[in-house]
């Protein structure tokens, strides 16, 4: 198990040392004058060559994604022509917003989206399954930042029961900063009040997110758990005697559950690349926001840095997937 | 296991034909695939005939009426109007035309780009194939949303720069597709005895390959329209990409937001335009892979 | 009274062509100590009435028209789920075909043990050898010890180290030695065994038929072996039901009926067995394959390829004679007036 482990480990490195080469590519092969922008439009030629010297743009490619790449292993992200401001700060406190949100949407679509595809499998071509399936499609269909405008109107405007938007007021003192996740640092402070509010404001956005997420773990789980139904051990299990509950909840979800996780492994790194819109829509100070102003502006290295950020965690919790796949797969660990 | 016998089909073409029969019949008996098609073919005639028929023809060509701002749904404008007193209902008639071109224009540029980096990888195989998959597993890393926002924002707004943003994020899902039903298909008689014939390999690709692939390349297609008519929209909302006075879904509602929730029509109308319309495409393409995917089915 | 008593079993299954009378009036009776043959080509429907027993059949698609199954007198087909629950695992023990997919991959081969264990020492505490009034933990142990006595019994070296492996850890024929340890576990009267040897290497073949064997005969269970090998059939058997398209055409003892088959059927069947003495090209098939169950030939099913067919083999289905003690056949030949003809 150990060398398994320590085997994928050893194979992401190349992954991301392409990740970084490629977003670099991207960045710097792109139309626009960052630096042009960034001066001002009476800025004088020498003005400009002195911000690029600043930036370090007026080295050859190369030893610009040398410079980058050393930047990234010692903690020195770069920084924003505009503000001035380091990335890897700005990221430290972004992060973790919108991992907050991305675990508690997450948390949620799981929550219900597996008792769900199992019901849908279990009742499969009748009507559990048949809703199931409208409310899915329907839920994928549903684009984010119209659903949280919806929600804002029900619930902040119509009803007031929860607000509007943002992440914690500023008329409230936040919890001491621990780890960046206001829900975990208002408990370990013990300030229950603080905790409470956070998850009204987490409320809205956590739920435009958890949608899609929900509707294809639903669906993915209706079709694993059908395809592990239909295999000889559960006829065997059957013929054994083992109750219809020991045998769905013990023997068939563990199988079900392996396929369905790979999703849910690939849909954490694409939630985070979608915080973007909810971010958007419910003024959530989070990566997507800060990569959207960085984007209006052509700032490269706040779009590089959340970019290789976004990469790093899909492409680490692939692995946290393909770990727990060996886990669930006895016999993938021994391979 | 053994269960009942089956009834053996004549020959391979009686086969296909059978299956296509029995997959024709579950379509027709899923109801829901059959609402898809509707609001699809209905979204299509809308696109293609509704620029000519609305209301106010003038206003989807951006002219203003101050006079009007924010009227309520009523007879004469079934949709209301918005802050610029223009008619809701024309601007989002209109906007189908974009979002269905936009979301066509993805998805064929993926299709194709995809179709053939992975027809060439996997038919070629060795480091060519090593090479071209490895960059598509990289491409997946990349968050896509931000990936085009960023080459959208570049490029600079249009709609066919917003279709270039896009579809760089679209093909390796392709490329994975179209590549292992290429090495699947590589090793069946019908391409082995093409190649002892003498055949080349461009002809490989093109007369027997390619045609075989085919099904699932438009299955997929069609259930990715969906999807990148929402991504059109988003990059609309936030923004970038097709500007104003364009009629985009996406940028209606971004607009609209400001004017909540007292102007409400302003923004429910367009949104739930982009809804039905990807919600007919799933609806669809959800039916289609359960007729042709035999995987799926069940 | 008998152990198993299958009374015209009929069962219809539906498919997208309509629906197929899988099964049409089987007759069989078994006791125990008994081990019954149950043979005939692919889709004659023997694994059907093997999964009929433990009403394993799903309906729909499948539907039970007529009949009844008895174990020792108390109606299968009539009995609520919960019963027959009660019954699988407990009084009926099954063994299917394939030894790789019939163990759940992802859990160790002892906690699937275990939990039948558990299953059937809920319906008799004797089976783990603790009282009714045990703690949870207290029956687990026990039922873990009797799954590691179980898996030494059927052969598996170091049973004690191996109960904690998974499936894919073990050899095919090791792993059909852990089914079968686990179909006995219950101490099942009745064990139904649906090509239990198909799978194995003709050496592993041999050792497992000689397993459940010794196990038949130490415990006088009855049992069905479904099988197309009668090879199989005719070194462990005492009794062999041939059947074919959903009809048992011939019966009895193993040793009345292949020394003297009667049905035109099970004679082919047997001349399609290779022999060391047979000469080059003596070998024979059948001509012909089995009907479409959607639309059955009238009569006799086995008449469109019968060699001695007559005009009245479409007639009717002919009835089941016994033609010998412990010897049955269902074909217009042994019919008594035709025999006088002949």
């Amino acid at each position: 198990m150990l060398t398994y482990i320590l085997r994928r480990i050893v194979l992401i490195i190349p992954v991301l040392i392409g990740l970084s080469l490629l977003v670099f590519a991207i960045a710097r092969l792109l139309p626009g004058d960052p630096i042009q922008l960034a001066a001002g439009p009476n800025a004088s030629p020498a003005e400009i060559a002195d911000l690029a010297r600043e930036f370090g743009l007026d080295k050859p490619l190369p030893v610009q994604y040398w410079n980058y790449v050393t930047g990234l292993v010692t903690g020195d992200w770069g920084q924003s022509i505009f503000t001035r401001r380091a990335v890897a700060e700005d990221l430290k406190v972004y992060l973790p917003a919108t991992l907050e949100l991305v675990f508690t949407a997450m948390f949620l679509a799981i929550l219900i989206g597996i008792p769900a595809g199992l019901t849908a499998a279990v009742y499969r071509n009748r009507w559990p399954d048949y809703m199931s399936r409208v409310v899915s499609l329907g839920a994928i269909s549903m684009p984010r930042f119209f659903l949280g405008l919806l929600l804002q109107i029900g619930f902040a405007m119509w009803l007031g029961w929860l607000p509007l938007g943002g992440r914690f007021p500023l008329t409230e003192d936040p919890p001491a900063f621990v780890t960046g996740f206001l829900t975990i640092d208002s408990l370990i402070s013990g300030d229950l009040r603080a905790f409470g509010i956070t998850l009204q404001y987490l409320a809205l956005p956590a739920f435009a997110m958890c949608l899609s997420p929900l509707a294809t773990i639903t669906r993915m789980m209706r079709a694993s758990t059908i395809e592990i139904l239909q295999q000889d051990y559960v006829l065997t299990e059957r013929a054994l005697g083992l109750s219809s509950r020991l045998i769905l909840f013990k023997y068939v979800l563990r199988n079900a559950m392996s396929a369905t996780l790979t999703v849910i492994g690939l849909y954490v790194g694409w939630l985070l690349g979608g915080t973007v819109l909810v971010e958007t829509v419910f003024d959530w100070p989070g990566l997507g926001l800060y990569a959207t102003k960085a984007i209006v502006t052509q700032d490269f290295m706040p779009v590089i840095g959340v970019t290789i950020v976004i990469g790093g965690i899909f492409i680490i919790s692939n692995l946290i997937v393909d770990l727990l796949y060996g886990i669930l797969n006895p016999k993938v660990r021994y391979e | 296991m053994t269960t009942l016998a089956e009834k053996v089909p004549a020959s391979a073409t009686s086969s296909r034909w059978e299956n296509a029969r029995r997959g024709f019949y579950r379509f027709r008996n899923s109801w829901l695939s059959i609402a898809g098609l509707l609001i699809v073919l209905v979204l299509f005639i809308i696109a293609v005939i509704g620029p000519s028929i609305v209301p106010y023809p003038e206003h989807v060509a951006g002219s203003v009426s101050t006079a009007t701002r924010f009227q309520p749904p009523s007879a004469l404008h079934w949709f209301g109007t918005n802050e610029l007193g223009q008619d809701v209902f024309s601007l989002v008639v209109a906007g189908s035309q974009i979002s269905l071109l936009a979301g066509l224009a993805v998805v064929a540029v993926g299709a194709l780009v995809g179709t053939l980096v992975g027809a060439v990888a996997g038919y070629f195989g060795g480091w060519t194939d090593e090479v071209l998959m490895r960059l598509a597993d990289l491409k997946l890393t990349v968050p896509s949303l931000i990936l085009a926002m960023a080459v959208a924002a570049a490029l600079g707004p249009g709609i066919l720069n917003m279709v270039i943003a896009i579809s760089i994020s679209w093909w390796p899902g392709y490329a994975r597709l179209v590549r292992g039903e290429v090495i699947a298909k590589k090793e069946e008689m019908f391409v082995q005895a093409a190649r002892a014939l003498g055949a080349g390999t461009g002809r490989i690709l093109r007369r027997h390959i390619l045609p075989n692939i085919l099904t699932p390349v438009i299955i997929k297609m069609s259930l990715d329209m969906g999807f990148a008519i929402l991504t059109v929209a988003s990059l609309g909302f936030i923004g970038i990409g097709v500007k104003p006075p364009t009629p985009e879904w996406g940028s209606l509602l971004s607009i609209a937001r400001t004017y909540m929730p007292d102007y409400w029509w302003t923004a429910v109308f367009p949104g739930s335009a982009i809804f039905l319309a990807v919600f007919g495409f799933n609806l669809l393409g959800d039916g289609l892979r359960d007729v042709f995917d035999p995987k799926a089915r069940r | 009274m008998a152990l198993l008593e299958i009374r015209d079993l009929h069962l219809g299954m539906r498919s997208f062509e309509g629906e197929a009378h899988v099964l049409n009036g089987i007759h069989l009776t078994v006791e125990r100590g008994e081990i019954w043959g149950i043979v005939g080509e692919t889709g004659c429907g023997k694994s059907l009435t093997g999964l009929s027993i433990s009403r394993l059949v799903s309906t729909p698609p499948g539907r039970y028209i007529t009949g009844s199954i008895s174990l020792e007198g108390r109606n299968l087909l009539t009995a609520s789920e919960p019963e027959m629950q009660s019954l699988r695992g407990r009084r009926i023990g099954m063994i299917f075909q394939d030894p790789t997919t019939n163990l759940n991959p992802a859990f160790r081969v002892g906690e699937q043990i275990v939990d039948v264990a558990l299953h059937a020492g809920g319906l008799d505490p004797s089976i783990l050898g603790v009282g009714a009034k045990a703690s949870r933990s207290e029956r687990k142990k026990a039922a873990r010890n009797l799954a590691i006595d179980m898996l030494a019994k059927v052969g598996i070296p170091k049973a004690g180290e191996r109960i904690d492996d998974y499936p894919h850890q073990f050899s095919g024929g090791m792993r059909q030695r852990v089914l079968i340890a686990m179909a006995l576990i219950g101490r099942p009267d009745l064990l139904i065994a649906d090509e239990p040897t198909t799978a194995l290497d003709v050496s592993v073949q041999a050792q497992i038929l000689r397993l459940l064997y010794d196990l038949v005969q130490e415990h006088q269970l009855g049992v069905l072996l479904i099988t197309h090998n009668l090879g199989v059939v005719a070194q462990i058997c005492t009794h062999v039901a041939v059947m074919y398209a959903g009809n048992i055409i011939e019966s009895g003892s193993v040793r009345e009926v292949f020394k003297n088959p009667n049905h035109p059927y099970t004679t082919g069947l047997l001349a399609s067995v290779p022999t060391a003495k047979m000469k080059r090209g003596e070998l024979q098939g059948l001509p012909g394959s089995v009907p479409n169950l959607l639309a059955p030939p009238p009569g006799c099913r086995f008449a469109p390829r019968c060699a001695a067919v007559q005009p009245r083999c479409t007639a009717a289905i002919p009835p089941s004679v016994a033609v010998a003690a412990h010897h049955e056949v269902a074909c217009v030949l042994a019919e008594p007036h035709a025999s006088a003809a002949a």
